[in-house]
């Protein structure tokens, strides 16, 4: 299954629902959607995760990259995320430290700290 | 012992293709489903792996993945054409993550691999490093 891709926005929050698999293959679009959005002026980011259907590391490294990006503006990037076997690798990385991962969007949009 | 082999040339497409042969003959080998989605992952990340250096050294070949259940287990070897070009993984993810401003290391998705599979031997030699990875399949 190909990567699926949608934003919209949700207050001072822009909410990027991914679908699909994130993995070598798909992972530039991502970086690109991430890119554009921090070069719009959209620094607090929403990332929703639960349509997700695989994550490697490279997709990793592209929230990575995207956390580095909108933190040059004080931004934020937040993951919205309860399914077991992706949590797992974020888990595994100890990504879980640096990614605030909720259980919805709207405990993500609403989040400040 | 019965064994699959798979060549293939090093483009991010054809890590999808080794992705699903692998979730196929775990599952045919018996395997639980929670390891299925395990050796998805691991496959895919030691193939990605080889892709990601086969064009960073623009490396001739192609990468090989070699599938074979004997003694109770399902064995999955991914072998690249790289000169013996290891990266070593970071000691600890944790720290590493903690540390991170920029992108992630090289190696990563290596370490993501021993991460995840109990058992797993990395070897390099002239001609290229293999990943094997061993799942227990229930008797």
């Amino acid at each position: 299954m190909d990567l699926s891709l949608e934003t919209r926005t949700e207050g001072d929050r822009t909410v990027v629902v991914v679908g699909g698999e994130i993995d070598v293959y798909t992972a530039p679009k991502l970086r690109e959607q991430l890119i554009d959005l921090v070069s719009g002026g959209a620094y607090h980011l929403v990332v929703d995760m639960e349509k997700v259907d695989f994550l490697d590391s490279t997709g990793l490294g592209v929230l990575v990259g995207g956390l580095k990006r909108v933190r040059a503006h004080e931004g934020s990037l937040r993951l919205v995320c309860t399914q077991e076997r992706i949590l797992k690798i974020f888990r595994i990385t100890g990504l879980t430290k640096v990614f605030p991962i909720h259980n919805t969007v709207d405990e993500a949009v609403a989040a400040t700290d | 012992m019965a064994t699959v082999e798979l060549t293939f040339s090093p483009v991010p497409a054809n890590v999808r293709t080794a992705r699903l042969i692998a979730s196929t003959l775990g599952r045919r080998n018996g395997l639980d489903e929670s390891l299925v989605d395990e050796v998805k992952l691991a496959v895919g990340e030691a193939c990605a792996r080889a892709v990601s250096l086969h064009r960073r050294h623009d490396l001739a070949g192609d990468v090989r993945v070699c599938f074979s259940d004997d003694d109770g287990s399902f064995t999955v070897t991914v072998t690249d054409g790289g000169p013996g070009d290891a990266e070593v993984p970071p000691e600890d993810l944790a720290d590493v993550a903690e540390d991170l401003d920029g992108d992630l290391p090289s190696g990563f998705g290596l370490a993501v691999v021993a991460g995840l599979v109990d058992d797993v031997e990395v070897t390099s030699s002239g001609s290229g490093t293999a990943v094997r990875m061993r799942w227990p399949v229930k008797g």
